[in-house]
């Protein structure tokens, strides 16, 4: 048996490390380590709650916004505040912009060099390129000539003997799948798609001030809409969002959907590799009656057990015998005992750093060995994500949902078992992109007819300064994060933050085992993948970029008593 | 192939460059990273051979949105960066390779190019524990060290890198250490959180087109882009020196887009070019849409305060005296003069506006200190003119 180390694992947000034991050219065992800390928790203890969604907006720059998001509901939650409808369209705006540009830019850059064999493109034919992707869709950048000057940009790169990015890749590989005009098509939109990217985000810059990490504000958001005013959101700002929502639907239709079909086509044997974990958990979000009328979600919230779409059990963040953490394989240390596991309410934590000495070959992965905790639901292990998000909506009964699902599953002629897999997964960030999209328009449209009616408010103002609140109160913000299922619990003394959490998407996925030794998402889904070449990770980093992997999200610290965090020596 | 594409040399002598430009660049090149003098043929060749620079970007205690920055600029995008510009060699954020291929791409860069590669940093060092950060099995210190070690020039991305930013704030559980308190060379800062998408791919690229380093400040920032205040190039300005203030989120200043100091706005204090450079593409920044400046460029700025509090309101600083001292540093230009100018002109510049513009609300009522000081000024007899000569 041979430990494959894959470390770093690159092309994801973080310091992920997957220690893989192979057997017969196929994986036996999984193991993975989230490898940074720094106990961003901690920071915020004391500090004004109102200031708290700035500090963990910068957990992630990839997932930029949504741990700003769950942060001021927290707070809103605590003080028991909701925002004006307007301040509700204009979140749910930055929230769809953010899924249209996160997941394009993981489908093409983060993603597609796993399923794309870029040297193969070099030796495609242009005109051939041309006639498929005019087969696929009807984006206009497909002339022969496109490609062929596409062809040549790429040659005359490789022919530098520079390669860049693209340099130790896994060119060749029996693995890769893709026709060479297919090969040619995708490395086309990664270069479009790196374009278009930095246009979607201008809507953050419209209503938040910058991309990454725009301004959020505790009671609504932090900009004013003013029709008959230059120095505010007026018509030409609106119209330039009506602009990059059109341009945004363009591209998910004309290019990503019809490049995720064609690639996927190609790769239907993943479609039963890559399962892992049979549940799954959706905290919901996109509120259109207010964040308090759950049923009002576009994406509904639940959970599913052993694959059971029939039957999605009710969530609540609340309740503390749900959502616990466990830590007996992270390096922390628990007061109750390290096999014991905390509802973040009564979370503790201290780092507890047991691994080896760097620089070092191999974790001791029989003890602690990650920075990351591991979360549970009722004691079970949850994967969360866009294809935990589409279960729980079809098993919900969503027909927006169902819609697009089904007719993924007919156009590529698979069962509704091939989305628990690696494919699945990938096809599910894709096809919840088609809904965000035009969710985003809906919400844009509903935006305008507001203003329309002469509602113009963004903000809560009655409970803005803090001498209003309760001496002593607490929340939850649930959200949805690109990668899943994200949550932050607060509590308030004297106006302060006394406790501060967050479990994040990632920490339910790339998690380590559970004191039963139950693995999490990343690790079941490692079981079995195949390994066709020795020292090559190509079909391990396929099914961890599946999940959509964000590793400073996942890894923190908290401390509600206060106590020191002990530091401790490596040997 | 590799005569058809344009190295340094040949790029700089088709905008018109001479050798002697050239090697007067390189001879720049060289003193930024620190070589000796004898080091300064190594370079030349560097630059003579090969096509594009290379460059390793680590990543180490940060939060990625550096390069999420970076991938948005709009002149020059970063597809051309990649494919024209420079050889991102090493990248975790976009690299195809993983693990020890990936590993390899590190580490052949450094081996085949000392003195050559060019090193940017996004993230601190978190020195309390070696575990705290570890990539392939190595700690943060380890690699940033071993890459330095052969940088012709070192970049630090963002405050991680620079100042140590949100993981260094008080307590600073791991020690977050910023980079150019670990290597023994000079490093270019390049604070914000993010940096602006531009004022990133303009420091890279500012040493191709122009053959020399930027300017640097006594913080090591460069002055392009972080000798102005954000107050002081803000298209609010006009409204602080009139005394039109927001205050409340989403009042009728707020709709009018008057000045957000005391909403908390930190750009009186703040060094950056997010009021004239902007963000996404020259769209907007923070303040243009309605939420004040949190300094995110400035050392330390996560423990300068509740944001949402004037800094007037800080003990010891009145509201000019806050806006003119607490950012001065040792290199950067100050702005007192624009302070003077403004305080006599205050109350003209509020009448013209009230004038002007139809105002159906009550205008924000400006602060006690700005009062005091209005009236001091204008019993004193001050005017625009006889300021500006005084």
């Amino acid at each position: 048996m041979a430990r494959v180390v894959v470390d770093p694992v690159t092309r994801i947000e973080g310091h992920l490390r997957i220690e893989a034991v192979v057997e017969g050219g196929k994986i036996k065992d999984a193991f993975s380590s989230g490898t940074m800390v720094r106990g961003i928790e901690k920071i915020l203890k004391g500090r004004d709650p109102r200031d708290a969604w700035a500090f963990v907006e910068r957990v992630c720059g990839v997932c930029t916004t949504v741990h700003a998001l769950a942060s001021v509901r927290a707070v809103e939650d605590a003080i028991k505040i909701s925002v004006p409808k307007n301040a509700e369209l204009v979140r749910n705006i930055m929230f769809c912009t953010q899924y249209v540009h996160d997941h394009v830019v993981h489908f093409y850059h983060l993603h597609a060099l796993d399923w794309v064999d870029v040297v193969s493109a070099l030796s495609a034919d242009p005109q051939a390129t041309s006639d498929l992707a005019k087969s696929i869709s009807n984006y206009p950048k497909s002339s022969p000539g496109y490609f062929s000057d596409l062809q040549k940009r790429l040659k005359a790169f490789v022919d530098s003997g520079q390669l860049g990015i693209f340099a130790n890749g896994y060119w060749g590989h029996p693995a890769f799948k893709l026709p060479k005009e297919a090969n040619l098509l995708a490395v086309a939109h990664y270069l479009e798609a790196l374009e278009w990217q930095k246009e979607i985000v201008k809507i953050h810059a419209i209503f938040g001030g910058k991309n990454p990490h725009p301004n959020y504000l505790v009671g609504g958001v932090p900009c004013s809409f003013n029709l008959e005013e230059v120095n505010a959101i007026n018509t030409e700002k609106l119209n330039l969002v009506g602009k990059l929502i059109k341009d945004a639907m363009n591209f998910v239709e004309q290019v990503y959907i019809p490049d995720l079909m064609a690639i996927a086509g190609f790769y239907k044997d993943w479609a039963a590799i890559g399962g892992g974990l049979s549940n799954y958990l959706a905290y919901g979000d996109l509120p259109t009656q207010g964040y308090g009328n759950i049923e009002s979600f576009k994406f509904p919230r639940g959970a599913i057990l052993n694959r059971d779409l029939s039957k999605v059990y009710e969530v609540n963040g609340k309740d503390e015998n749900e959502i616990k953490e466990y830590i007996a394989h992270s390096w922390y240390k628990y007061s109750v005992g390290d096999e014991q596991g905390l509802h973040p309410w009564k979370g503790e934590t201290e780092f507890n750093f047991t691994g080896p000495k760097p620089p070092f070959d191999q974790l001791n992965v029989e003890s602690k060995y990650s920075w990351l905790k591991t979360p549970r639901w009722k004691d079970n292990p949850m994967e969360v994500g866009p294809l935990a998000r589409m279960l729980v909506g079809y098993g919900r009964g969503s027909q927006e949902i169902k819609e697009v699902v089904d007719e993924a599953l007919k156009k590529l002629d698979v069962p509704v078992t091939a989305l628990f897999s690696t494919l699945g997964r990938t096809a599910a960030r894709g096809l919840e992109t088609r809904l965000t999209v035009r969710w985003l328009k809906g919400f844009y449209d509903d935006l305008i007819n507001n203003l329309k009616s002469g509602e113009v408010s963004t903000f809560t103002r009655e409970k803005w300064e803090p001498t209003t609140w309760a001496t002593e109160c607490e929340g939850v913000g649930l959200t949805e994060a690109p990668r899943g299922a994200l949550a932050h619990w607060i509590r308030i003394k004297e106006r302060k933050i006394d406790n501060y959490q967050l479990v994040v998407p990632s920490t339910w996925n790339a998690s380590p085992r559970d004191f039963k030794g139950q693995r999490s998402s990343y690790e079941e889904a490692l079981i079995g993948t195949p390994v066709a070449k020795d020292g090559e990770p190509l079909e391990i980093i396929r099914t961890i970029h599946s999940f959509d992997p964000c590793l400073a999200c996942a890894v923190h610290l908290y401390d509600p008593d206060g106590n020191i965090v002990h530091q401790i020596t490596v040997e | 192939m590799e005569k058809n594409i344009p190295t340094i040399r040949q790029a700089m002598e088709a905008k018109g460059y001479s050798r002697r430009d050239f090697l007067l660049f390189c001879g720049l090149a060289t003193a930024a990273a620190g070589l000796e003098l004898s080091g300064l043929a190594q370079v030349v060749q560097a630059f003579e051979t090969k096509a594009r620079p290379p460059v390793v970007w680590l990543h180490f205690q940060e939060c990625t949105c550096c390069s999420e920055s970076f991938i948005r600029s709009t002149h020059p995008i970063v597809a051309d960066i990649i494919f024209d510009t420079l050889s991102l060699d090493y990248t975790e954020t976009l690299l195809a390779a993983a693990g020890a291929q990936a590993e390899k791409c590190r580490d052949d860069t450094i081996k085949n190019n000392q003195g050559k590669y060019i090193l940017l940093v996004e993230g601190s060092i978190p020195l309390g524990n070696e575990g705290y950060c570890m990539i392939g099995g190595k700690s943060a210190e380890q690699i940033l060290k071993e890459a330095a070690a052969g940088a012709a020039a070192v970049i630090a991305w963002g405050s991680c890198a620079s100042t140590g930013c949100v993981q260094a704030a008080s307590p600073n559980p791991t020690t977050a250490t910023p980079i150019k308190k670990i290597i023994n060379k000079p490093v270019i800062n390049v604070p914000g959180c993010p940096p602006i998408a531009e004022v990133m791919t303009g420091i890279v690229t500012h040493i191709l087109l122009f053959g020399k380093m930027p300017e640097l400040d006594s913080q090591g920032r460069p002055k392009e882009f972080y000798s102005r205040r954000v107050h002081d190039t803000c298209y609010r300005r006009p409204y602080y020196d009139a005394g039109l203030f927001v205050e409340a989120w989403d009042d009728e200043a707020a709709r009018k887009g008057y000045c957000l100091y005391k909403m908390g706005c930190k750009g009186p204090t703040t060094y950056n070019a997010c009021s004239v450079t902007k963000w996404n593409g020259n769209l907007s920044y923070p303040i243009q849409s309605g939420h004040g400046c949190i300094g995110c460029s400035e050392a330390g700025f996560w423990d300068n305060g509740p944001f949402y509090q004037h800094l007037g309101a800080f003990p010891g600083f009145g509201i000019e005296s806050t806006a003119d001292t607490i950012g001065v540093t040792a290199a950067a230009v100050t702005a007192g003069g624009i302070a003077l100018h403004a305080l006599t002109s205050n109350l003209r510049k509020r009448k013209l506006i009230e004038k002007n513009k139809e105002e159906s609300v009550v205008v924000a009522p400006i602060s006690e200190e700005t009062d005091k000081k209005e009236v001091v000024e204008t019993e004193k007899g001050g005017d625009e003119d006889g300021k500006s000569s005084s």
